[in-house]
Order: C-alpha cells, then structure tokens, then sequence
C-alpha cells in the first residue's frame, strides 16, 4: 500500500484504544496488531511537536477516530468557528476515518468548562442541536457520530428520553451514534434505570462506534453507590456484561477503550482491547 | 434569552462560584439529593483544570508539595478560568499569578521555576523549524552589515534573579537528597526544541538581552550592541556559535541576500 494517511479506509470493527503520549514509543517500536486509534482532538490544536510527529507516524500505520471534547454542540449559543476551523484543519491533516462529538455543552460566555455537561431534552434543545450538527458535518464535509452521555442529574423540563431525543437527532441531521455502553451503565446506576432496556431501545442501526471506559464508585447521598465517568481504570465486569448485550444487537463495531486518566503501561491497555477483541469474535461466532 | 441559554448560564455560575444556589430546574433521581449530584460536575470541573496545571509544572508541585500546589493551582482557576476548548493553551498566566500569590512568597523563585516550565511546554508544542547547521557560520554572511537572524519558534529565554536553571535540574532529578549548593547568582535559561526533545540551557552573560533584541527584529550588530550595554562581557562570536549549536537559528538573512 502506498505510503502516506490511508484516506478513506475504514474503521474495521475491532478494537482500538486511545492514543497517549506514553505509549507513542510502545507502540511504533512493537507495531501491535491493533484495529485502529483514537485522538482527543483538542491534543492535537498545537502547532507542530511530538504529538503531531509521532501521530503522523502512528497514522501510517493504523486507521485513525477523530474524537472532539470541546465543541459545545449542545451550546445555546453559537457553535465557536475558531474551534470548528481547527477541527476542519486536523480532518484534512489527518484524514480520520471517522469523526465523533459529544450530546453536551462545555463552553459558557467564553469560559472553557472542561466537562461534558448535560442539556434537558426539550423541542428547544433539539432544534439547536440539530443545528449545530449540520454545521459541523457541513464544514468538515462528512457525517459525524453522536455520543450519549454520562449524567448526574435531570431537569425538570426534560419533556423526552434520551434515546427518544437521539433518534430526532440522527433522524433530522443524518448524523450516526456513537455508543458509550459505560455511560449507559452509570446513568442507568445513577438514574434508576434499567441498563438492558435502554440498549433494547437504542437505534442499533445508526451505531458506528462503541466506546468502552472504566469508571470510578462515589457514594451518594442514601449511601448507595453514584458512578463517575472518569476513564481512570478497567472497564468494569458488568459494563463488558453489557458490551456483549450490545454487540448482539449492532454487530461487531469498531470499539474503543478509553483510559485517558491513571493512563496504565502499554501491555495493560492493550490487554484491554484483546479482550474487546474477544468479545467481538464471539458476537460474530454467535451469529454464524 | 432563550430558555436553553438561561439554564446553561444558571448552570455554568453555579459550577464555577461553589457558593451559588444549585440551579432549580433539577429534579431528585434516585439516591441522590440535586446538590449532591451537582457537586460531581463542580468538582469534575476544577479538579479536572488542577490536573491540567499539575501536569503541565510538575517541577514546581514537587518544590511545594502537591497539596500546596493543588490548592494555589484552584484560586488560580477560580480567578483565570480557561477562555479556548484548547486547553494546550492553559497556564500562560499561572507564572505572574504565582509571583503575586501572597502564600507562595517563602518560595520566592517558584515563579521563575513556573516561568521556564511553561516555556518547556510552549517550547513542546510550537511550529517546527530545521535549524541551520554549524557550518552556516564559515560564511561571512552572519557578520556582514544588515544581516538579520531568524529564531527557531520553539525558543523561549527566562530571564531569572534566581539560578532557576539549577533549581528546575535538582528539583526534576528524583530521589537525589543530597544538599543543594545553589550558584548565588541569577541564571538566564535558553528552552528550545529544534527537533523532537526539549532542551533548557544556561545562556551566557548578556545571551538574554542580545536574543530579546534579535526577537525585537534587531540586525545582528543592533543586537549585540545593546546585549554589551547589558552585560560589558558579552562575547558575540561565542554567543552566536552556541546559539547556532543549539538549534536556535533557523535563517540567516543579509539584505538583498539569503543564506
């Protein structure tokens, strides 16, 4: 194949992990068979360095996510063109294979927040949602995929269900989803729901993308357990328990272990995306 | 405003002012009271940017201690929360922030030490450049009338009172307990990152003047003059092959000529 970004080439619905400055060496040095990586977009906003050298490297070799964290598209305001031209310059550097956001706002009077925080699920919110997602796969000319969050509280003026109000979106915008099976799981524990049902009702057909991550046990106020969404450890049994769930109603998907805090040595993250890798051979053995 | 707009703003001032009411629109689910589900997204927030900055002037946590640090780090935050998604751009004010920070003052060069560390992670990120090779000086071309040099974008000078360049070597060495013999005199560092890796030097007497002139657009000889008024040591042959050693220079440029 000839050298230089593999444009175009497909995620393959395997395993792949999210690339960290410490593994860089790892991973160029023993050229593991993995499906593909994933980049926080924002990491990648400097102008030249390391990351971009060693990403230009790592990108010859493997398929590549454009993940972002920091776009805002569940803003009220207008979406930040500064933002979205940086985003489209990566796109055309790097040529992802595919491009994700969250259903969150993080930017408020031009203060960074630095956290995916959650949007009521009203008429109000989807048309500006839905909004800011045609302008995104305007401007970076291609679809992107929605990612469900991880919530720690409602609003009183939620009028639908999430997945209720994710569906209108893919439906209005075209857009595809990007299914986190651990924010279902911690909503699920911290909202009082059932987990299995949420996944019965997801859209499995708009699903290209699983993200898998660990989470972190809190307690709340009744003294049972309130999970945080930290990305910080393993991904949890019953969350794998779930991941099979899922993958038997959407097939095998390109999945994605997130470790973005407590970043553990190479051989453990990678031992993570083996067994996703696992997990997958069996959905596809079970439907031979 | 819209009432989209009008929640996200009660919810953003009650996130960043902890003694804010906790915005009313949310509901009680499950085990958790609205307050106490709100503090999760509060603390994600600041302690989320305190990583950032930890992560970002490791050397000067290990001079306080992380605890002291962390809690400087969040009046920090509070006062200068980040206006961009791109958090690389984070910090560029933590420096000044601590030099006017009343409790940090026992340590009276941690603000220096802030100052080159920032400068190691600008120095990481900045455009790439090839810097010239040694051999650009055999010609006569640097010393000529006029000529102009260009710097390499990751070049950063601190200036310091202190000798920062020693204190930042011991601080990041782990494990080393032996006493400090600390140089009595001020240290001029040089950060710097021609290729992949990142460089912090001492400069020489009047090194920092003279590169701030040539930053300033200075010709070669404007430079090296005001860097003698800096300091009446300064030697320009030795400072100009330490500079082209170092991968500092990018482009030597005479009028009407380039190199």
């Amino acid at each position: 194949m000839a050298s230089g970004p593999k444009a175009n080439r497909p995620i393959p619905p395997r395993a792949g992990v999210g690339l960290k400055a410490q593994h860089y060496r790892d991973i160029l040095e023993t050229a593991p068979d993995i499906g593909w990586f994933e980049i926080h977009a924002e990491n990648y906003m400097g102008e030249g360095g390391p990351p971009h050298a060693y990403l230009t490297a790592v990108r010859e070799r493997y398929p590549l996510s454009l993940h972002g964290v920091g776009l805002s598209i569940g803003g009220a305001g207008p979406l930040d063109k500064d933002h979205l031209a940086r985003l489209r310059a990566l796109v055309d550097r790097y040529a992802p294979s595919l491009f994700s956001e969250h259903l969150a706002w993080s930017s408020h009077d031009s203060i960074y927040l630095n956290d995916l925080l959650p949007l009521p699920y009203t008429e109000e919110t989807l048309a500006t949602v839905c909004d800011h997602i045609d302008q995104v796969q305007e401007t970076l000319g291609r679809q992107m995929l929605l990612e469900n969050p991880s919530t720690y509280v409602a609003f009183a003026e939620t009028a639908m269900t999430e997945v209720a109000f994710l569906r209108e979106i893919v439906r209005r915008t075209g857009c595809g989803l990007l299914l986190d099976v651990n924010n279902v799981f911690v909503q699920a524990a911290n909202h009082g729901f059932d987990a299995s049902a949420y996944v019965d009702s997801f859209p499995a057909e708009h699903v290209g993308e699983i993200h898998l991550g660990g989470h972190a046990e809190d307690a709340d106020d009744d003294g049972s357990a309130l999970l945080i969404d930290d990305h910080g450890r393993e991904v949890a049994d019953p969350v794998w328990a779930l991941y099979a769930y899922a993958l038997a109603r959407t097939g095998p998907k390109p999945t994605l272990i997130e470790w973005d805090n407590d970043v553990p040595d190479w051989q453990v993250l990678f031992a993570e995306a083996k067994r996703a890798d696992a997990v997958i051979a069996g959905t596809r053995s079970a439907a031979a | 405003m819209t009432r989209l707009a009008a929640l996200e703003s009660s919810f953003a001032h009650a996130v960043l002012d902890a003694g804010a009411e906790v915005p009313p629109p949310l509901v009680r689910k499950a085990g958790g009271t609205p307050s106490r589900r709100f503090g999760v997204y509060r603390n994600n927030v600041y302690k989320s940017l305190v990583d950032v900055l930890a992560g970002r002037f490791p050397v000067a946590v290990r001079l306080v201690g992380d605890e002291f640090f962390r809690a400087m780090a969040l009046v920090y935050v509070e006062r200068e929360p980040p206006r961009s998604p791109v958090l690389l751009d984070y910090g560029g004010g933590f420096a000044d922030f601590v030099a006017d920070f009343p409790p940090a003052a026992p340590v009276p060069y941690l603000a220096d030490v802030a100052r080159l560390e920032w400068a190691w992670h600008a120095a990481y990120h900045a455009a790439d450049a090839e810097p010239l090779p040694l051999t650009a000086l055999e010609h006569a071309a640097p010393y000529a009338a006029g000529a102009k040099l260009t710097l390499h974008p990751s070049l950063h000078v601190v200036r310091s009172g202190y000798p920062v360049v020693t204190i930042w070597e011991l601080a990041a060495r782990d494990g080393e307990d032996e006493p400090a013999r600390l140089p009595a005199d001020g240290e001029d560092a040089l950060v710097i990152r021609p290729r992949l890796d990142v460089e912090v030097r001492r400069l020489p007497a009047g090194g920092a003047a003279f590169l701030y002139a040539l930053r300033g657009g200075a010709t070669l000889q404007d430079a090296a003059a005001t860097a003698m008024t800096d300091a009446s040591s300064f030697d320009l042959a030795a400072n100009l092959t330490g500079l082209v050693a170092s991968g500092a220079i990018v482009d030597i440029r005479v009028q009407g000529l380039k190199s």
